[in-house]
């Protein structure tokens, strides 16, 4: 796969495989086209290359955020419907996935502007989940999350994914929790680019030359 | 009150639902300023069909339409685009306009004045806007989704780029019908008041969609008694009255 946005190069002589049924990982620095990947991947933007999912694939997707106005009218529960409705699902789908991610009646009715970030990102996993997908690519799922709100969410992929046999993508910058639920680790970077699982493909070296060094060690060799 | 004039009326009113609908899903869409002023478009076309001696509505039809166009392949290419047509190509349109059309029609372009329609006018207002109210709300789920984000759009499975064209199809047909007694300065905003009045009442989607067809129609109605019984123009009372609505609406926002 290749991306080029407004004639820069984003993505270059990307090529990976994950298996149905694997936790992924796709790990790189910060702007190395992890979204982008994504976004390609659900052909939201044009690319270069093919991508090919299973005939049966039904893909479920988290955003690192949603950009929404501040006074729009729509509660939680609105929302979900949404996808439940262009879907042709009943409305017990949206109550379902709620209580399958502990999201309690009371925050369904609450518009969505005036949720916390981390009720947000909750209700985003919701929206993905609806429709019984076998495919997550979540971007960041927990960077909004509290430390326990982190541990739910992943125990429920955890689960979706051994329960269901659900493939899931998902982008990451703790290396912690990517060694620990990763089956296959992916990185994405302008000067290297891996993939394989993550005991053999996180060497230190690996690690080192995917992120740099840190910068604050040249200033200081330079001084 | 005869039957063309209630007629007229009940035109008016289906006009002002289809409106305010189209309105609400604009402001989603955050096309607050292009709304608004992407009915001045029509003039040009209004002011060149009447100089060859057509239909002005066909003129109309065409500039709106070019201008919908041009929204919609800039939008996919660049985000600034919106903002630079509105203020370049949109406000040179009522220029253009002005120069093409004639002086003794002018005003009626722009600010409408038509309070009787022909049968022919108060048929097609009616029947057009049901089928706009119609489409729009059979389709409302898949616009919602389009406008609050193409990420979701598109691993949803909706052709987002598809709904875009038909959205800003809907925004012209809606203004073309609203040009006879609202001018194209005013339809603009028949499109954006009483959406925005409305989102600061509703608490939920449907809340939103209802009120802001409601406040629409209630608009047109308080604004064509006021009109009636002090003889003022119909256009400006209309758009006096949503006006009034949207400020004691800011009382009501959170």
């Amino acid at each position: 796969m290749e991306v080029t946005i407004r004639d820069r190069v984003i993505l270059h002589d990307i090529s990976f495989s994950v298996k149905r049924g694997d936790f992924a990982a796709i790990i790189g620095p910060n702007g190395a086209g992890k979204t982008t990947l994504f976004r390609a991947l659900i052909g939201s933007i044009p690319h270069g290359g093919t991508v090919v999912w299973a005939k049966d694939a039904r893909i479920g997707y988290v955003p690192q955020h949603v950009d929404l106005d501040r006074h729009l009218a729509l509660t939680l529960q609105d929302f979900l419907q949404l996808k439940s409705r262009v879907l042709n699902l009943p409305d017990t789908a949206v109550n379902d996935v709620a209580q399958m991610l502990h999201i309690d009646e009371g925050k369904l009715k609450l518009p969505l502007s005036s949720l916390s970030a981390g009720e947000l990102q909750r209700g985003l996993i919701a929206f993905a989940l609806i429709g019984n997908p076998n495919v997550l690519l979540f971007d960041e799922p927990t960077a909004n999350l509290d430390a326990p709100g982190e541990e739910h969410i992943y125990q429920t992929l955890h689960k979706l994914q051994n329960e269901r046999d659900m493939t899931i993508l998902f982008i990451s910058h703790d290396l912690n929790l990517v060694t620990r639920y990763a089956d296959t680790v992916i990185c994405v970077s302008s000067s290297l680019f891996c993939a394989g699982p993550p005991k053999e493909t996180l060497t230190p070296e690996v690690v080192d030359k995917l992120y740099g060094s840190l910068p604050f060690e040249h200033i200081h060799a330079k001084k | 009150m005869n039957t063309l004039e209630f007629f007229s009326l009940v035109a008016m009113l289906v006009v002002a639902a289809a409106s305010g609908l189209v309105g609400a899903f604009a402001l989603m869409r955050r096309m607050t300023l292009a709304a608004d002023a992407m009915s001045h478009v029509a003039l040009p076309g209004l002011g060149a069909a009447m100089l060859i001696g057509i239909n002005p509505l066909i003129g109309g039809a065409i500039a709106l339409f070019l201008g919908a166009v041009l929204v919609w392949r800039l939008e996919l290419k660049t985000k600034i685009a919106t903002e630079t047509i509105v203020g370049v190509v949109f406000s040179t349109s009522l220029a253009v306009g002005a120069l093409l059309s004639p002086d003794h029609e002018l005003l009626e372009l722009l600010f409408g004045g038509e309070t009787l329609f022909t049968w022919g006018e108060a048929i097609v207002g009616m029947v057009t806007g049901l089928v706009i109210i119609g489409l729009i709300l059979s389709l409302k789920e898949r616009f919602a989704i389009s406008f609050l984000s193409a990420d979701l759009a598109a691993v949803t499975g909706i052709r987002r780029e598809f709904l875009e064209f038909l959205f800003l199809m809907f925004f012209v047909i809606t203004v073309l019908l609203g040009l006879n007694f609202l001018g194209v300065l005013l339809m603009g905003s028949l499109i954006i008041v009483p959406a925005a009045t409305a989102k600061n009442v509703a608490k939920s989607f449907k809340g939103d969609l209802f009120a802001s067809a409601l406040i629409s129609s209630l608009s047109v109605l308080v604004g064509w008694l006021i009109a009636n019984r002090f003889a003022f123009e119909i256009g400006p009372s209309i758009i006096a009255v949503a006006a009034v609505f949207f400020f004691v609406s800011l009382l009501f926002r959170d």
